[in-house]
């Protein structure tokens, strides 16, 4: 196995990792990088755009949670090797309840006997109480309270800012709850070279890295492979990538050595642009990142130099996402083979389609595709219309519902078509979740009031 | 009529998804099909493929040095991940929609050869 670099003890360059790139990414990998990546900072992302929907309902139904179900194990997990390493651990996964969350890894902290460990906690961006129904939407053209659903909470995206703070005041563990995913990275940075929070080209910089950091497997072989056309070598045993950042923002972006996936240009390339609307304007709490002049040059094996990032002034509102209830998904397939599979499955889509209008009252949209045939693309249209003799199809259907009762019946229904709908149909399975919708609003940087604290084992 | 070429053959794609809008990035990786993407994988195109699925307005971003278009798709998630019923709600298999196109192969001229 190759040596791997060491610290930088000049503090000239900082080594950033990547050990999750949201909520239930795998736990492992994070540990081999801990353990042989000479991280100076580790960072988990666990926060989708509805995973904080989710965590406030989590926080209502008990005060106590509210937070990433997975932060303890992960924390217990690498805890002792970054201590052991000095490497400081960042993470949104304080989610709705960052408070908690830290309580919960204060107490692990202790039993693992590290007296003195400090867990900074990031607050404020719940801004459930600022945000009325008389509030604009950004997402739709009516207020907040026109969405006509029940409003679960609504919290801000902070920034870099309150977690430079909590490093400041050296914590070995901040933990947050909505942060703007770069600023992860972008903290960290502006911590380690003393950057000011004003000097947009630095900050520009450090987003593009954390970015490109932010989805972890995402840029070392994941999302990527295409047997025959791009191949990428041990995707079941992928490592989490790391950066190495100089003061002006350059980075070269790596993995370790000994464990699969790749750092290639065009992983890195397909990841710049990922859920990237206008790549000069990429807006965070922390500056407007411009992409566009973005260099991605390779620089050895699993090495790619990246530079040329750039920002200009942040905007000057902060983004809100508000959760509402989002009522009952339900749903539920069966499968039918052999000759005449698809008319089969055709007319058990039929028969649900019916019962589901007219016996249960149904007046919401029932989707059915047929896996096999035309599902994903169906809407498209893409799949439809060749004349084929599909021989293994599988009816699925899906509806989202108020009405628990009507998401319940859909399962029913389809358990029904094993006895009374066409012949050979099986492999019925179906579900019922209770779901959440999102909207987007802004909300004045004043309105919102970042606070941290700092505990101490 | 001029010849066609499908995209996959010449560009990779990765989608991505924020609320109900979609984007969707396209990378060329033979750089002396540059062109031809650039000039054939338009908005118009996407729009005219699929009416029934990209309905709202599209927008295509540039990054000529990297050789990468980057569409932005509104109102093209059927709701987005909050609300489509469709089995893929993040619009994943996007990028694949996308490499399906066949787009008019333009000349390959000397100068387009030589770009890296």
């Amino acid at each position: 196995m190759a040596t791997e670099p060491g610290r930088d003890a000049a503090g000239a360059v900082v080594r950033i990792g990547c050990g999750a790139g949201f909520a239930n990414d795998r736990m492992e990998p994070a540990l081999d990088l801990v353990e042989r990546g000479a991280l100076d900072y580790l960072f988990f992302e666990g926060l989708a755009e509805r995973t904080l929907a989710h965590s406030q309902r989590a926080r209502h139904a008990q005060r106590d949670r509210g937070y990433n179900p997975t932060l303890e194990r992960r924390i217990r997990l690498v805890l002792p090797a970054c201590r052991a390493r000095g490497t400081r651990i960042v993470t949104n996964m304080g989610a709705a309840n960052p408070a908690g969350a830290a309580a919960a890894v204060l107490e692990i902290a202790r039993e693992l006997g590290m007296t003195g460990l400090k867990i900074g906690v990031v607050e404020g961006d719940d801004v459930s109480h600022a945000i009325g129904p008389d509030h604009r939407l950004a997402d739709a053209d009516c207020t907040a309270g026109a969405v006509g659903r029940q409003m679960i909470g609504a919290n801000a995206y902070l920034g870099a800012e309150p977690i430079v703070a909590a490093l400041d005041a050296g914590a070995d563990i901040v933990i947050t709850g909505r942060v703007a995913d770069p600023s992860l990275v972008v903290a960290p940075l502006m911590h380690h070279f003393r950057w000011r929070a004003d000097d947009w080209q630095r900050l520009g910089a450090a987003t593009m890295i954390g970015h490109l950091l932010e989805c972890g497997f995402q840029i070392t072989g994941g999302y990527f492979a295409d047997p025959g056309r791009k191949e990428v070598p041990g995707l079941a045993r992928l490592g989490y990538p790391i950066a190495e950042v100089a003061e002006n923002g350059d980075a070269t972006i790596t993995k370790l050595a000994g464990i699969g996936g790749f750092v290639t240009r065009e992983t890195v390339l397909e990841q710049l642009l990922y859920e990237v609307h206008d790549p000069a304007a990429y807006l965070t709490p922390d500056v407007t990142a411009d992409f566009s002049a973005a260099q991605i040059i390779e620089a050895g094996q699993d090495r790619i130099a990246v530079s040329g990032g750039n920002g200009r002034i942040r905007p000057e509102n902060l983004k809100v996402t508000i959760g509402y209830d989002g009522g009952f998904r339900a749903e539920a397939g069966i499968s039918y083979a052999g000759s005449g599979a698809l008319p089969r499955a055709r007319l058990a889509a039929s028969v649900l389609v019916e019962r589901m209008r007219d016996v249960h009252g149904l007046t919401e949209p029932l989707r059915t595709d047929l896996i096999g045939h035309a599902s994903l693309h169906a809407t498209a249209k893409a799949a439809q219309g060749i004349d084929a003799d599909y021989r293994d199809i599988r009816l699925h259907a899906t509806l989202c519902s108020g009405e628990e009762r009507l998401a319940r019946a859909l399962v029913d229904e389809m358990e029904g078509l094993w006895i009374a709908g066409p012949a050979g149909g099986g492999g019925v399975r179906g579900q019922v979740i209770p779901t959440v919708m999102t909207r987007t609003a802004l909300i004045s940087r004043e309105a919102v009031r970042p606070k941290v604290e700092i505990l101490v084992a | 009529m001029s010849d066609m070429i499908r995209l996959s053959e010449i560009a990779t794609a990765r989608a991505g998804d924020k609320g109900d809008t979609s984007n969707i990035a396209v990378f060329v990786s033979r750089a002396e099909y540059w062109e031809t993407v650039r000039a054939g994988l338009t908005p118009s195109l996407l729009a005219r493929s699929f009416p029934d699925l990209f309905r709202g307005p599209i927008t295509r971003y540039e990054i000529a040095h990297l050789h990468a278009l980057n569409f932005v798709l509104e109102n093209a998630l059927e709701g987005g991940v909050n609300t489509s019923l469709n089995l893929d709600t993040h619009g994943k298999s996007f990028s694949y929609l996308l490499l399906d196109l066949d787009i008019p192969l333009a000349p390959l001229n000397p100068e387009n050869r030589r770009e890296p």
